[in-house]
């Protein structure tokens, strides 16, 4: 370790300028940066595509969009906001604070997080790309929603095509980036810190990190399928020649599981250090958070077919799925507990970071308790494709995994800016923001049972009121995220200086080494290991 | 950083890729494993070919003669395909237990040589175990040729097991093409 820092010091002792500071960059504080930009920039296109959506919806019948654009835009909204969005703002979070927390001087493999950054502004052209193509006389567009389920989308065009080469980019650029983050943690931890000294935000991602390495082949492997049967005559799916469509919704379930938690548990790593920080409190329960993230992980690898209900499969395997989901809330509320015990009886300020940690706690539950509705089989079927499944899943993603970087980048945005951002500004935005959520997607709890299904154009009269109630709310909740660009920006360019450590309460606990450093830390950190008591 | 420098770092790397590797071609090994453990627990009863029995074993289930189960027949051409597939009998009232025989009537419109495939499909699929087949065109792949048209047997039975609460099963068959040109007798449908 010590040999490779000094090693560090001979070649890197100044900062690279211009274009190729960014492009060949292989410092984790710039790649990082660059990750969190691009999830920003996808967060406004993914958001427009939203807001069209919802514009059409706000009344019965077409008129804005046709439904071929309906059903493309729903399409890659989806994939936008999962591959787009969430896990490169997660990857950005870690690839920035991971290094910082443990005390390491960077990631294991620089070179391969350059690689699997600059995959993803590649894939997002592909998929820009995708939705293009239709317009090109190149047959229909991807209008399978963001699952891909065949047989429709071995009918689709070669936009299909260009869709499941972008999973396949932004895939490898997610296994790489993983495969990275698992190495450093495990590698390159300051001495002294070991496992159980980490701070929760480094266990969740080793987590999120193993998870992706799991299952995110699965699914590449899972497309590549859909590609040979859509070219090379083969019937993996194709019940003429002997597949079976339904194996593609394993595939893809097996995948897109436990791709919940990978989009959650960065959330959760982010919570668990807001929380104890200005509850000026230790986190409650280390230990047993740490245990209930290893279980989270383990049992949300084979519960993926509580996502089909519907198939039609047999009473004993939809028994076995509806009980092991059922059994997946255990450690989630669990972890709730552990974050309400740690505030009860703390000295609780109410700075953005901790306004947006109370309200995921809040809301979070809420899509718990829905998905426990969605888990029992028999409700399921009355449930499945409706607007109460869209309801519960932005309630669970919105909160669980946006929310969660938004406080995460309001905690440390005085780290890596140096500047403190406007606290009025940023409650201004919380409330804004949450406000605009709720009345996005509470009424489309009722819209839901009373039958409106999903991934619809139209829709009956009956639930006209909700709809509009919804769509005024999406728009509130799309403005807000102007003021965020701004707050954002407005701190970059400057404001009150952050000291070292801008947070009163943010070495209670398992603190990250993030704190021993500067606002904002020198390029290079960390060059000789610190010591960890 | 070199990672060739740190044996330890090496290790984890390797390891991590060989996972991915591995996870790989679990996805496609999946394919015969999802096969194997729905022939196997009896899972995915919507496969009706599953319960397939010799005329022997038909002949001796023994015969229901307190009721009357309504069987209907449908028939529905996937995609765009240029073929005809119409149930002769669409419904019939069976004795369960007894064995019975219906026809179904294929044409090729078109004027190329085509290999067909039909797969069954139950309704409610909880009566689809119940529903023994004999004999029947879903077995096996169908040639055809250019306008050529022939009828086709169905011979099957109904188990007088079969839960009291079905009186009606639907018995419908989608009808695809292969795009083959040669015969598969064993397809994957029917594993035995």
């Amino acid at each position: 370790m010590t040999t490779i820092a000094v090693d560090h010091d001979d070649h890197h002792d100044h900062v690279p300028t211009g274009i190729k500071r960014w492009l060949f960059s292989t410092n984790h504080k710039d790649i990082g940066t660059m990750y969190l930009i691009f999830a920003l920039v996808m967060l406004f296109l993914g958001g427009g595509m939203a807001m069209l959506i919802r514009a059409e919806l706000f009344m019965p019948g077409l008129q804005l969009l046709n439904p071929d654009l309906y059903n493309n835009l729903v399409t890659n909204h989806a994939l936008i906001m999962v591959f787009g969005l969430v896990m490169p703002a997660a990857a950005g979070m870690a690839n920035w604070m991971i290094p910082m927390q443990i005390g390491a001087p960077d990631m294991a493999l620089p070179r391969l997080n350059n690689m699997s950054f600059w995959l993803l502004p590649a894939a997002a052209i592909m998929l820009m790309m995708s939705m293009l193509a239709p317009y090109f006389g190149t047959g229909g567009p991807v209008n399978t929603g963001w699952t891909l389920y065949p047989p429709l989308s071995i009918q689709a065009g070669m936009s299909m095509d260009l869709a499941i080469f972008t999973l396949h980019i932004f895939g490898i650029s997610s296994i790489l980036a993983s495969i990275n983050i698992v190495t450093t943690i495990l590698n390159m931890r300051a001495p002294g810190m070991t496992l159980m000294k980490m701070p929760i935000f480094v266990w969740a991602w080793l987590m999120t990190g193993f998870l992706l390495i799991l299952v995110m082949p699965v699914l590449a492997g899972g497309v590549t399928m859909l590609l040979f049967d859509r070219h090379f005559g083969t019937s993996f799916f194709d019940a003429a020649g002997g597949g079976d469509p339904v194996l593609f919704q394993h595939l893809f379930w097996f995948f897109g599981h436990p791709e919940v938690y990978v989009l959650l548990l960065p959330s959760i790593g982010v919570l668990g250090l807001i929380v104890p920080t200005f509850s000026r409190k230790e986190l409650f329960g280390y230990k047993p958070l740490v245990i209930f993230m290893i279980i989270l992980t383990l049992l949300g690898l084979v519960v993926w077919a509580h996502h089909q209900y519907t198939v039609g499969m047999s009473l004993a395997v939809t028994t076995y799925f509806m009980i092991g989901t059922i059994l997946i809330s255990i450690p989630i509320g669990l972890m709730i507990f552990n974050f309400i015990f740690t505030m009860w009886r703390g000295s609780i300020t109410f700075e953005t970071p901790m306004l947006f940690a109370i309200a995921i706690i809040v809301m979070f539950s809420f899509a718990g308790v829905t998905g426990l509705m969605l888990a029992v089989v028999p409700a399921d079927m009355q449930y499945h494709d409706t607007y109460f499944v869209v309801a519960h899943f932005h309630y669970a993603l919105i909160p669980g995994a946006l929310f969660g970087l938004y406080a995460g980048v309001f905690y440390w945005l005085p780290k890596w800016t140096g500047h403190m951002y406007d606290e009025k500004l940023g409650k201004i935005f919380f409330w804004w923001t949450t406000i605009g959520f709720n009345l996005t997607f509470f009424p489309q709890h009722f819209s839901g049972l009373a039958g409106m299904p999903r991934r619809i154009i139209d829709y009956s009269h009956q639930f006209a009121e909700f709809n509009m109630i919804s769509t005024v709310g999406a728009f509130v909740f799309g403005l807000s995220h102007i003021l965020f660009l701004y707050i954002i920006i407005k701190t970059v360019r400057g404001g009150e200086k952050a000291g070292d450590m801008p947070w009163e309460g943010a070495r209670t606990g398992t603190p990250g080494l993030e704190w021993t450093l500067s606002s904002p830390p020198p390029f290079h950190s960390f060059e000789t290991p610190p010591e960890v008591k | 950083m070199d990672a060739a420098g740190k044996p330890k770092q090496l290790r984890t790397v390797v390891f991590l890729f060989a996972l991915v590797v591995g996870m790989f071609a679990f996805g496609f090994a999946l394919v015969p494993l999802y096969k194997l453990i729905c022939s196997v627990a009896g899972i995915n009863n919507l496969d009706a070919t599953g319960s397939r029995v010799t005329l022997e074993e038909a002949l001796s289930m023994g015969v229901a003669t307190d009721r009357i189960v309504n069987m209907e027949f449908d028939a529905t051409v996937n995609g765009d395909a240029p073929f005809k597939l119409t149930p002769i009998t669409r419904k019939m009232s069976v004795t369960p237990g007894k064995v019975m025989e219906m026809e179904y009537q294929i044409t090729n419109l078109s004027q190329e040589y085509v290999v067909t495939q039909s797969v069954p499909s139950v309704t409610p699929w909880q009566a689809s175990e119940y529903l023994k087949k004999v004999e029947c065109f879903c077995f096996t792949q169908q040639p055809l040729q250019a306008g050529e048209s022939k009828k086709m047997l169905l011979r099957f039975s109904v188990d007088p097991e079969l839960p009291k609460e079905y009186s009606v099963i639907t018995l419908s068959y989608t009808l695809m093409d292969t795009k083959r040109g040669e015969v598969n007798t064993e397809t994957a449908m029917v594993l035995e």
